[in-house]
């Protein structure tokens, strides 16, 4: 396979395997926490990229997906005894079959008006679980303890759930760089470029937003179902945070939309940003704050991110890292 | 006579209370450059959208190798073999000028895989002379070179029919020249091709056949040399040439 003479290929799996490995060697519990975070802003963020930075649409409400993931799998395990992959597993591609429904509708929008239907997604997703007794309505699911016991017990049960999420950023990252170099990502960023254009020169733009939509709802809803699962409750307010939606989308911006690089160290600095601003006492959700800023700033002056400012001074570095 | 490639039936578009196109019928056949031209408005982009899709005709037909292809998307018309450039350069900006040729390659009727597309493209950006600019980004290019991007865009598709429209517009004469030469050596590759013009001695000298619109309605057809005489044609372009000769005789009396 070609992809693996990818320089940036080996670069992912070494990186998957440092945020696997530093903990587990150190059998580090803070680092492990500290890690999942950054591993599950990554998540997000590049599965996000491959609405904004390849389609070009905004997607204001992806969080959506990361709660349904949660609540299904959390309503699979508690209430019906499965087993936590089966049940990842199947969030994962019924979040994704939902996605590809609501697509074909709300695909139809383009430019903001689409960006204010993902909110509206969102939105209107939480006040219906907020009010879905199966799921326990306002107050969430919760886990009983027995849930991790197939799993060994709490303690082994939650490093289980760590190198899962660490594997799902892995396959996150490879799947944007597949993606990027494919047909299919050819066709995306023709649409992201000139919709019009694009489906002039032959690409079924309707089909490929929709499976780009689709898409980018799969790993995350994975990544729902394991963190839930590890935290052992899920409620609405949580699972379908918007702000961690827009945080998402800063995330995006500051490492470079449309690279596969650039989301992820995007995630990465925003985590250790927002872990900062956390602990400076009198500033809680100042990081909010500084979010907004930071989008505002990038958006006027950067519009390429990170990335894009690395490549226009280094252009050889586009090869590389794409 | 040969077959005929493209057969236009009786299309009206209307938008609205506004008549763009109007019961127009026309027929391409196939090796042949057939010109469409008329003063600005006369509906002759609006006829190139409902051939290739963009609009569905208000009513009538259009046949593309004996199939009806009126009503289907864009996409789907290009997969069939019949491409298209733009009058406004549509260039996919942040890409690069192999990757703009190659989006054409790869959704085009082969369907080709991302490397034999990107094989095709190559070809093409030498065959249209844009070798030089391969990695450049699109939207760097000069106007000069963004149109002959269209035209390579459209051509990677390998079409049967090519629509050009006003590929000559804003280019310098050395441009035009140059467009000239790659446009004959599109059809000696077979490829027929329905263009619009302005630039009246380009569109004379390459056309084995004119179509003439005017005000949304078909005004005459023929040779180059049986439009450019014919009296009809020269009134919509130039006004009533004999309307001076009236005047002067009205205020003589």
């Amino acid at each position: 396979m070609k992809l693996l003479k990818a320089p940036l290929f080996w670069l992912i799996v070494g990186v998957t395997a440092i945020f696997a490995l530093l903990p587990l060697l150190s059998n580090n519990i803070t680092l492990r926490e500290t890690l999942v975070l950054s591993a599950i802003y990554i998540i997000l963020a590049a599965n996000l990229n491959l609405m904004i930075g390849y389609t070009g649409y905004v997607n204001f409400g992806s969080i959506v997906f990361f709660g349904l993931g949660g609540y299904l799998t959390l309503w699979l395990v508690g209430s019906h005894h499965w087993g936590l992959y089966s049940a990842v597993l199947v969030a994962g591609v019924s979040v994704s079959a939902l996605a590809f429904l609501l697509g074909i509708g709300i695909l139809r929008l383009r430019g903001a008006y689409f960006a204010l239907a993902t909110i509206g997604v969102n939105e209107a997703v939480k006040d219906f679980v907020s009010n879905f007794d199966v799921w326990g309505g306002s107050e969430g699911i919760f886990l009983p303890f027995t849930a991790y016991k197939a799993m060994g017990g709490a303690g082994k049960a939650l490093w289980t759930v760590y190198l899962l999420i660490v594997l799902v950023m892995g396959s996150s990252l490879l799947l944007s760089l597949a993606v990027r170099r494919s047909k299919f990502g050819l066709g995306l960023f023709a649409i992201r470029e000139d919709e019009d254009a694009a489906v002039v020169l032959g690409v079924k733009a309707p089909l490929y937003k929709t499976l780009a939509y689709s898409l980018s709802a799969f790993l995350p809803a994975i990544a729902g179902g394991l963190y839930f699962f590890k935290n052992g409750s899920v409620v609405p307010e949580e699972a379908f945070n918007l702000n961690l939606s827009i945080e998402a989308i800063v995330m995006v911006m500051l490492g470079g939309q449309g690279t596969v690089t650039g989301p992820t160290i995007g995630a990465f600095l925003y985590e250790r940003l927002r872990g900062m601003l956390l602990t400076i006492p009198g500033l809680s959700n100042f990081h909010m704050v500084i979010a907004g800023v930071l989008l505002l700033l990038i958006i006027l002056f950067a519009p390429g991110g990170l990335m894009g400012w690395l490549y226009r001074i280094w252009p050889r570095l586009r090869r590389v890292l794409e | 006579m040969k077959p005929a490639i493209l057969e236009v039936r009786n299309v009206t578009k209307a938008f609205g209370g506004l008549i763009a196109v109007k019961d127009v019928s026309l027929t391409q056949y196939q090796g042949e450059i057939l010109g469409l031209i008329g003063p600005n408005g006369a509906g002759k982009t609006t006829l190139f959208n409902v051939i290739n899709g963009v609009y569905k005709p208000t009513s009538g037909e259009v046949i593309f190798e004996g199939q009806k292809i009126s009503g289907l998307p864009p996409y789907e018309v290009v997969r069939r073999g019949l491409a298209r450039t733009h009058q406004i350069v549509k260039p996919l900006n942040e890409m690069t000028v192999l990757e703009n040729v190659t989006v054409g390659a790869c959704f085009g009727p082969q369907n080709l895989p991302l490397e034999a597309a990107q094989e095709v493209a190559a070809e093409v950006i030498e065959f249209t002379g844009l070798g030089k600019y391969a990695d450049v980004l699109a939207g760097k290019l000069n106007i000069a070179l963004k149109k002959r991007l269209e035209v390579a865009r459209a051509l990677a598709a390998k079409p049967r029919l090519l629509l050009l429209d006003e590929v000559l517009a804003g280019l310098n004469p050395s441009e035009v020249a140059k467009m000239l030469d790659v446009i004959r050596a599109i059809r000696d590759q077979g490829i027929s091709i329905l263009m619009i013009e302005h630039i009246m001695q380009a569109i004379m000298s390459l056309s084995d056949r004119i179509v003439v619109l005017n005000f949304g309605e078909k005004l005459a057809e023929g040779s180059p040399d049986e439009v450019a005489n014919d009296p009809q044609v020269i009134e919509a372009y130039l006004g009533d040439p004999e309307m001076a000769k009236r005047i002067l005789e009205e205020e003589e009396a």
